[in-house]
């Protein structure tokens, strides 16, 4: 079996135990990479665990930049007895396998297919090290110094990143490097490297970051001005109110009096963090909660009061497999309709579908605009594929001229000009209302919210008239947010093409490499990638312009495609479902596979109607 | 249903207190609930301590769930923003808008079904974190707008108007709200408007969470021989510890020349007012949270509802304090103090590289 060669086009991927250390070592390896200039898409693959259980971190290198999961694994880092099996049958014929070699091995274990590289990690670091916690942490590093011989990783940018990360804490330096060097020269003397798979310098990473998408997204509400925060810890979205606190802890503190000019609050479940955030966008704070589908479930009561008593709500959804507890530690983009038409009655919602985490970064401020312009809850749906792992992408960036923009508030001096204040009544024809915050003015624009039915003026109603304005007006309101909120962005094909497709979210990169692969293969498609619902006037013109349209998703059942077939009342039929749902993140692949096997299915279906066509007539003349 | 428009009158002698208001500046629309409903005494008693606190009404929020008692908040302080949240939430919203903007008072009034069945989890953890706040509940140990279910306020062996027996255990908010950590719990008898005005202003003056219990007897469906939520129950089986006299500072006057130094605690106001209580039972005192609890369950056992102000923490701090928020309300705070700028993330995106 020949070997699998490519520089900088490979997948690795490490198996270890949960709890022993390994991610801050896989992370190390991921970032030298980065730093030669050679793009790397990092995923975590893990247990609702804390200790013992199996994770996994696959690492996609692409020269060319391929982001999404790719499939197949080029090499196997197999540190975990308990995943052996798996693990070495999962590696593509002619793959690597490196083991730790210290307990033999019987043969039975191997496969002839592929190449197997033996270290002793248990051993050697059981002769430098006393410590048992040291010896375990120190086998990460030390495998990482036997990879960078292997596949050419240059031990600088190793030694560069561990003196960034220790800057401060320099007594942990030298042990590190040690291990480091423990590691290559193990390797140097007693591994065939380097390589056919190996990483060669390069300048493709630019001015990227590499970050994950809770904490840009976290990031991205304090730019945005969130000032409240309530949540309850759920996987995978706790990590956003966390990184929330340790933002807000380094930007928000008042330098001279030392007070917080934020307030986080863990309360004590979904239903409380929802109603904390609803108090503080009543009464004129951002606030925002961060949850994943279980949390929601819990707060449609609540996204209904606010739907309809019009009140400023921003929930991060970083979605995980459902229904139910489902895979929490697993990637869908399954709560869109849960989250679209959320709450009892008639009702939509506002949804940004960020694509990586320099957008959750952007959606996560816009959200925060968005809902104070609209009055409304928004929704920023990411998912664990982009949350949970570092992505490289866009640097983030912020407009120093922009300023918040807090919507239809009427302050003390209107009311006391004597504007008329009707707390839902459309003044302006776009359905939006003008609110007043409590304690404006001693005599003026005082309301009592609540979640019956009222008049324009607040005042208590079961007028079916009154209802019917009331939520007439909320639908023109949603017509209003379909022109404020991020518009679709199209990538076109090279050539005139009807045929269309539309993704969304975490797709994105899966969806990139696989319109490139596609190209190759002569199908061409041009591309809308839809960036929020209400669908902007956008989405539907490019429906109509295509025959047959692929909505590409992360779910069963079809949830954006059943959005795009209710709002803008499209035939089902010109939609083709793409469904990828089995909890790991979508690849290039199973894109590719899926398109070419419809559009060649529809080519034969045409060309057997060809000619039943040409037939008939031939029958009619006969 | 409020449609009803209340009469603008002004009686010319009304008279109005240091900012400016009337008593009748505090009322709100007509109240819809039953007539001698026990919840329209507790209204009048809130518009009576506010207008005596001298508490401008718009910078007042009102808070409540759903229910009966949920629904009284528009029946008094009409020129202050209420909202009416969903059934057994008030304590979760009245948190978050007390976050946004820690100068108004907040007043969340709700019922027993509201905090003792659907939302006790709501009452407790509002309690646990000590939000600043007067905490109501309105306590009939019945549902009158789904017309007269027993409430987990309903004592065991308590029958319902239908002549349902009750068997489960009730659920007591004062003993919990003790055992929680609230700083101000009391107990009260919407009947007795002398003891509630005090009570309230009490609580209005408190640092941290207050929680007043008002046994409010339903007179739709729970005021009959049989339940213990009635007038006549209550009137028989109390056993008030405490009257409250308040008294905001006042240079021109010597409180301690009014009253026997003997009889009365005196508790210092965060806000600079000093409550004095004055004890009817020799020994009670309200400082002491083991003690409150003891009182109240000793009276318990024999059947007895131990009004006033059972427990107070004088140096009670709330959840702002504890979490060390600014002094200006979040809400007030502009783009300027809040948002970090771009020098701030191009480090930043130069650590993430």
């Amino acid at each position: 079996m020949k070997p699998i060669a490519g520089v900088n086009d490979f997948v690795i991927k490490f198996a270890n135990v949960n709890g022993s250390g390994s991610a801050s070592a896989n992370e190390l390896f991921a970032k030298s990479i980065l730093r030669m200039g050679v793009p790397v898409s990092p995923r975590n693959i893990f247990p609702s665990n804390i200790q013992g259980l199996p994770t996994w971190y696959e690492a996609r290198v692409s020269e060319q930049g391929y982001q999404g999961r790719r499939g197949g694994i080029d090499m196997m880092v197999a540190m975990n007895p308990q995943t052996w099996d798996a693990d070495v049958a999962e590696i593509t014929p002619g793959g690597y396998l490196f083991y730790d070699s210290t307990r033999p091995m019987p043969a039975s274990k191997f496969r002839p297919d592929i190449q197997v590289l033996g270290m002793p990690l248990t051993e050697i670091c059981n002769a430098v090290y006393s410590d048992p916690r040291q010896r375990q942490l120190f086998k990460n590093i030390v495998y990482v110094g036997a990879l960078s011989v292997l596949l050419e990783i240059e031990p600088d940018v190793i030694e560069q990143l561990f003196a960034e990360q220790y800057k401060g804490k320099e007594k942990l330096l030298a042990p590190n490097i040690q291990a480091l060097h423990l590691g290559r020269d193990f390797a140097r003397e007693h591994l065939p490297g380097p390589l056919d798979i190996r990483v060669a310098r390069r300048d493709k990473v630019g001015q990227q970051i590499f970050v994950d998408g809770n904490s840009a997204v976290a990031l991205g509400c304090v730019y945005g001005g969130a000032t409240v925060a309530a949540w309850y810890p759920i996987t995978p979205s706790s990590s956003v109110a966390e990184a929330f606190l340790r933002y807000c802890a380094k930007f928000r503190v008042d330098k001279q009096t030392g007070l917080n000019n934020y307030a986080v609050v863990q309360a004590e479940d979904e239903i409380a963090s929802i109603g904390m955030v609803v108090g503080a966008g009543w009464n004129g704070a951002r606030a925002f909660t961060a949850t994943s589908g279980p949390g929601v479930s819990l707060m449609t009561e609540f996204i209904g009061l606010a739907y309809f008593a019009e009140i400023p709500v921003t929930i991060i959804n970083v979605q995980r497999g459902g229904p139910s507890t489902g895979m929490p530690t697993r990637t869908q983009q399954a709560d869109l309709i849960a989250c679209a038409y959320a709450s009892h009655g008639d009702t939509k919602h506002v949804l940004l579908f960020p694509q990586d985490p320099s957008e959750c970064f952007a959606h996560g401020a816009a959200a925060l605009d968005l809902a104070d312009r609209l009055q409304t809850p928004v929704f920023v749906m990411t998912d664990l594929d982009i949350g949970m792992n570092q992505r490289l992408c866009d640097p983030l960036v912020w407009d120093p001229d922009r300023a918040y923009d807090r919507g239809k508030v009427m302050g003390a001096d209107e009311l006391e000009a004597g504007k008329d204040f009707g707390r839902y009544k459309d003044v302006d024809g776009d359905g939006i209302p003008w609110r007043t915050l409590p304690g404006t003015h001693p005599t003026k624009g005082s309301y009592f919210t609540r979640g019956t039915t009222r008049d324009p003026y607040a005042r208590y109603s079961e007028r079916g008239p009154d209802y019917i304005y009331n939520v007439e007006r909320l639908l023109t309101k949603f017509k209003t947010a379909a022109t404020l909120v991020p518009q679709p962005v199209l990538r076109k094909a090279k050539r005139r093409t009807r045929l269309g497709v539309i993704y969304f979210g975490s797709t994105s990169p899966a969806m990139h490499e696989a319109l490139d692969v596609l190209t190759e293969q002569g199908i061409h498609l041009d591309a809308l990638r839809l960036c929020a619902f209400p669908f902007p006037e956008a989405v539907a013109a490019f429906i109509a312009r295509h025959k047959q349209i692929y909505v590409v998703e992360q779910n069963r059942d079809g949830q954006m495609r059943q959005l795009l077939v209710n709002e803008l009342q499209i035939d089902p039929a010109r939609l083709v479902a793409v469904l990828h749902f089995d909890g790991t993140p979508i690849t290039a692949r199973f894109i590719t596979r899926r398109v070419t096997e419809h559009v060649q299915q529809a080519e034969t279906e045409a060309a057997q109607r060809a000619t039943r066509k040409t037939r008939k007539p031939l029958t009619e003349v006969a | 249903m409020t449609y009803i428009t209340k009469p603008r009158l002004h009686h010319p002698t009304l008279r109005a207190n240091k900012v400016g208001y009337t008593r009748r500046d505090y009322e709100g629309k007509v109240s819809t609930l039953c007539a001698g409903c026990g919840h329209d005494s507790i209204s009048a008693a809130i518009v009576q301590a506010c207008w005596e606190l001298d508490i401008e009404p718009h910078r007042v929020a009102k808070l409540s769930g759903i229910g009966c008692s949920s629904k009284t908040p528009d029946y008094f302080l009409g020129a202050s923003h209420g909202f009416n949240t969903v059934h057994g939430r008030m304590p979760s919203v009245l948190t978050g808008a007390n976050l946004a903007n820690r100068d108004l008072l907040y007043l969340g009034v709700s019922g027993d079904g509201d905090s003792a069945s659907i939302g006790l989890g709501q009452f407790a953890h509002s309690m646990r974190r000590g939000v600043r706040m007067v905490y109501i509940v309105e306590n009939n140990g019945v549902y009158g707008l789904t017309k007269g279910q027993f409430s987990a306020t309903a004592d065991s062996g308590s029958r319902s108007k239908k002549g349902v027996v009750n068997f489960d255990s009730p659920v007591d908010l004062v003993a919990m709200a003790l055992q929680l950590g609230a700083t101000y719990v009391a107990r009260s008898f919407s009947g007795d408007k002398e003891q509630l005005v005090p009570i309230i202003k009490g609580a209005i003056g408190h640092g941290g969470a207050a929680f007043i219990d008002v046994v409010s007897p339903c007179v739709a469906f729970n005021n009959h021989a049989g339940s213990t939520k009635s007038y006549d129950y209550v009137r028989e089986h109390n056993q008030a510890v405490s009257r409250i006299d308040f008294f905001a500072p006042a240079p021109e006057a010597d409180p301690d020349a009014r009253i026997a130094p003997d009889t009365v605690i005196e508790l210092p106001q965060p806000d600079g007012s000093t409550m004095r209580l004055r004890k009817l039972h020799e020994g009670y005192d309200p400082t002491d949270r083991l003690a409150a609890m003891n009182h109240v369950a000793t009276h318990q056992a024999l059947g007895e509802i131990v009004t006033g102000l059972l427990y107070v923490d004088r140096d009670a701090e709330d959840l702002h304090a504890a979490m060390r928020t600014s002094t200006a309300p979040l809400n007030s705070l502009d783009a300027g103090t809040l948002c970090p700028g771009m020098d701030v993330l191009e480090r930043l995106n130069q650590s993430l590289r």
